[in-house]
């Protein structure tokens, strides 16, 4: 429900920087986005779809890496992915643990004409 | 074709104003905590008891963030020395407080005349664990006939939390809550929560969630003498 802002977020920085590396024209945009942020690339896509309508973004290909959760275990420090909902560590079966991975949500990089 | 590395932040832009936000709280040496539940788990209730309490001690600002409606602002605006009503109908996010509306509704409240401000979100547990507001400390409140699965289930509102307040206490011979279960899964993601069992409707526990937020207010306060 909140990818509009961050829609507009993208934009606003894929535009400065095709404006610093005087392009004409952006093709592809990649995007990083990790599994435990709530953001929806569908909604993300619909939403560019509109604001880039008449700038040189308009039509780029948006490409989502996703990033997978990982978690750290602070008793034993193995480092796993959570299978479920249910967060514990596969090794020790602590469930004392820290959010290393799956985060993010950042413009990595942007092809351009 | 050329490409270009970036590399930014997308919510950058939002914790910029957060920053700022942050700046001027620190400025008029106001404490502020944003306070996230899901719909009716008693973020008004607390809001209110807490001001109560800390009546002697603390004038309380209130921002009050609701897709619809100044009800909220309506009940707390007799009990707080100032309110300012949010209504995100008509915004682009409208799931959640954003620091821009933040920014704005400092402008609307007298900072020399509050030493805490309260922030309700919107009832939400997902959206508003994206944005931070700018706010000291970040609050969540459980209610009992929600169950005790929702740190389970929405994870990031916990891990991030400073406290986490266990509502609705008094239910607790009519649900099926497991309040060591809840302990447990919080602890899991965020062994720093500060965690409280209350009930606001009688004011059980309110006593204790006060000392520990009167706590957090004089740590912050060490940074602005």
């Amino acid at each position: 429900m909140h990818e509009l802002g961050i829609t507009e977020s993208i934009v606003n920085i894929v535009l400065d920087k095709a404006k610093e590396a005087q392009a004409s024209k952006i093709t592809e945009i990649n995007l990083v986005v990790g599994e435990l942020s709530g953001f929806v690339p569908d909604c993300i896509q619909f939403y560019f779809d509109i604001l880039s309508k008449d700038t040189i973004a308009q039509k780029a290909y948006l490409h989502f890496e996703s990033v997978p959760a990982q978690l750290r275990c602070r008793n034993c420090t193995t480092i796993f992915h959570p299978q479920d909902a249910l967060w514990v560590c596969p090794k020790c079966q602590g469930s004392s643990l820290e959010i290393t991975g799956g985060r993010e949500l950042y413009v990595k990089s942007m092809e351009v004409e | 074709m050329r490409k270009i590395e970036i590399v930014q932040d997308i919510l950058e832009a939002n914790e910029s104003i957060a920053a700022r936000n942050q700046q001027l709280l620190d400025k008029h040496k106001v404490f502020a905590i944003n306070i996230m539940s899901s719909p009716g788990a008693g973020k008004t209730s607390l809001i209110l008891q807490t001001i109560a309490k800390l009546r002697d001690k603390l004038r309380a600002g209130v921002i009050e963030g609701d897709v619809a409606s100044t009800l909220d602002a309506e009940k707390v605006k007799d009990e707080a020395t100032a309110v300012v009503q949010i209504t995100t109908r008509n915004m682009p996010e409208n799931c959640t407080l954003i620091a821009t509306m933040i920014d704005r509704a400092l402008k609307r409240l007298p900072l020399e005349d509050i030493d805490l401000l309260l922030i309700e979100n919107v009832g939400n547990l997902i959206c508003p664990s994206e944005f931070i507001l700018g706010e000291h400390k970040r609050i969540v409140i459980s209610s009992l006939p929600e169950g005790d699965d929702k740190p389970i289930k929405y994870p990031m509102i916990f891990a991030d939390a400073d406290a986490v307040i266990i509502n609705k206490l008094d239910l607790l011979p009519y649900v099926d809550f497991d309040i060591s279960a809840f302990r447990r899964s919080v602890k899991g993601l965020n062994s720093n929560a500060a965690i409280f069992e209350v009930c606001c409707k009688s004011g059980t526990g309110i006593e204790e969630w006060c000392s520990w937020l009167l706590c957090q207010k004089e740590e912050i306060a060490k940074r602005w003498s």
